[in-house]
């Protein structure tokens, strides 16, 4: 099966008719691939999928993600997590297994507004997702700059296999932490780098259908830093 | 049979009407996709006179909780006319005429729109009819669909609206507000053209079994003309920024 170029579909739009696996935002109507959402399609061996250009975040298994703290009851923190259910962080994954909702006090660790980096852990829809902070670059996040870009766009920032993450990351030396829902933390150095880094951000939300977009960016951040 | 007696003539002996149309014309119809900021799906239609703006918003929590569903999103929608939409000032509460249209939009949409992905959660779309011309209820579906296309809420396809109808004894597209009035019947349809089926069918007045069946047919016809347009809408949002792929 070849393998077509990739086509600006809206909803209802036919991409494929015949023996295709419909994936990510398509369906099966008879014998034809419809999708149903705002993108590019992508038909690559012999599946179907399309690449949102719209829309919000919505969690999955093993998402890291960037959540603000809502607020807490006596047994889990709410974060708000850009999407339309809450986050629910548990006290034990920060308290440890011996933690008693008589003697600890949640607001001592995490107070309303702070920014945690955390993981989805359990994302099933019939509840809220459950979130961890505890792992390797997951916690409350003490410094630098938040960007807010569609949730839908995170996938071009990031690029194929963190091609252009890393090219904005050694063009400013600026350390980037992207969350899947859509929150970036930008941190630098100096102030440069950290505007930089923040245009780059924003110059792939905005052109983020646009095929030789790599080649921008990079024409961009040579183009500042001399 | 029916229709009010008035002086207008709604067609010639020439097949043109009122307004200058001929028997199978749809009115002027344009969209634009995403016009206000803090929705999260928009749009803005004018069909003909009449002037709609759409806001959608969601997946989002819903309140009162007790309407979420655990099972599947739900779908709100509002059609409300603004209080100089009209002639005479509308009194901006809802009224009896609102709530229905309300209720039949959202009845017209949810085939289209797949909300099982999002249980306990709620989309709403706010329809504000802001100039009033006959057919408001066919304009404020297809901006409807448009608006929720752009909120990035996945469909089975875009839902678009036109009416057919009657009028000096002859079958019309796409019914205007003399037409309405004076005319014999009206007949709106919502219409799903990739998958071809019919999520909105109401008829005011009468016709006879070969007239319903031309209306539908003509129908059919001028949902098909608005959709290019709902379909140019998005595309115009979505894919002229910056170079094409």
């Amino acid at each position: 099966m070849t393998n077509e170029k990739k086509r600006h579909v809206i909803p209802g739009e036919i991409i494929v008719s015949g023996p295709y696996r419909a994936e990510q935002n398509t369906i099966m109507e008879g014998n034809n691939i419809i999708a149903t959402t705002i993108g590019l399609s992508d038909v690559h061996d012999g599946s179907v999928r399309v690449i949102p250009l719209t829309g919000g975040y919505y969690p999955k298994d093993d998402d890291l993600i960037i959540g603000k703290i809502v607020s807490h009851s006596a047994m889990s923190w709410e974060v708000d997590i850009n999407s339309c259910y809450a986050g629910m962080l548990p006290a034990t994954d920060v308290f440890g297994r011996d933690f008693s909702s008589h003697s600890d006090n949640l607001s001592s660790k995490l107070g309303n507004g702070d920014l945690i980096v955390a993981r989805i852990v359990n994302a099933d829809k019939t509840r809220d997702p459950l979130l961890t902070i505890s792992g390797r670059e997951l916690g409350k996040i003490d410094s630098g700059e938040l960007v807010y870009i569609s949730p839908s766009k995170v996938a071009r920032l990031i690029g194929k296999r963190g091609s252009m993450i890393q090219m904005i990351e050694s063009g400013t030396h600026a350390q980037i932490t992207i969350g899947q829902n859509g929150l970036i933390v930008v941190s630098c150095e100096n102030s440069d780098g950290l505007l930089k880094a923040i245009k780059a951000i924003e110059l792939v939300e905005e052109k983020a259908h646009v095929a030789n977009l790599t080649d921008q960016i990079n024409d961009m951040l040579e183009i500042k830093s001399d | 049979m029916g229709g009010r007696d008035t002086d207008i003539v709604l067609l010639d002996e020439n097949g043109i009407r009122c307004d200058g149309r001929k028997i199978n014309e749809t009115r002027k119809v344009s969209i634009k996709a995403g016009v206000l900021k803090n929705a999260n799906g928009s749009a803005y239609i004018e069909f003909g006179q009449n002037k709609i703006l759409v806001g959608v918003y969601g997946p989002r929590d819903v309140h009162p909780k007790h309407l979420s569903d655990t099972d599947t999103g739900i779908l709100r929608c509002r059609y409300h006319m603004a209080p100089f939409s009209v002639g005479e000032r509308k009194n901006p509460a809802p009224s009896r005429r609102e709530v229905e249209i309300s209720k039949v939009i959202k009845e017209a949409l949810e085939p289209a729109v797949m909300l099982k992905q999002f249980p306990r959660t709620a989309v709403d779309v706010f329809m504000e009819i802001l100039q009033a011309d006959g057919g408001t209820r066919c304009a404020a579906l297809t901006g409807a669909s448009v608006a929720l296309a752009d909120a990035g809420i996945p469909m089975r396809d875009l839902v678009a609206g036109c009416a057919a109808g009657k009028a000096a004894d002859t079958v019309i597209l796409d019914v205007n507000n003399e037409e309405d009035q004076a005319g014999q019947a009206d007949l709106p349809i919502g219409y799903m053209p990739n998958l071809e089926k019919i999520t909105l069918l109401q008829l005011d007045g009468v016709l006879t079994p070969d007239e319903y069946k031309k209306c539908i047919e003509i129908g059919i016809d001028g949902c098909k003309q608005v959709y290019e347009i709902q379909k140019k809408a998005l595309q115009d949002k979505y894919f002229s920024k910056g170079d094409d792929d």
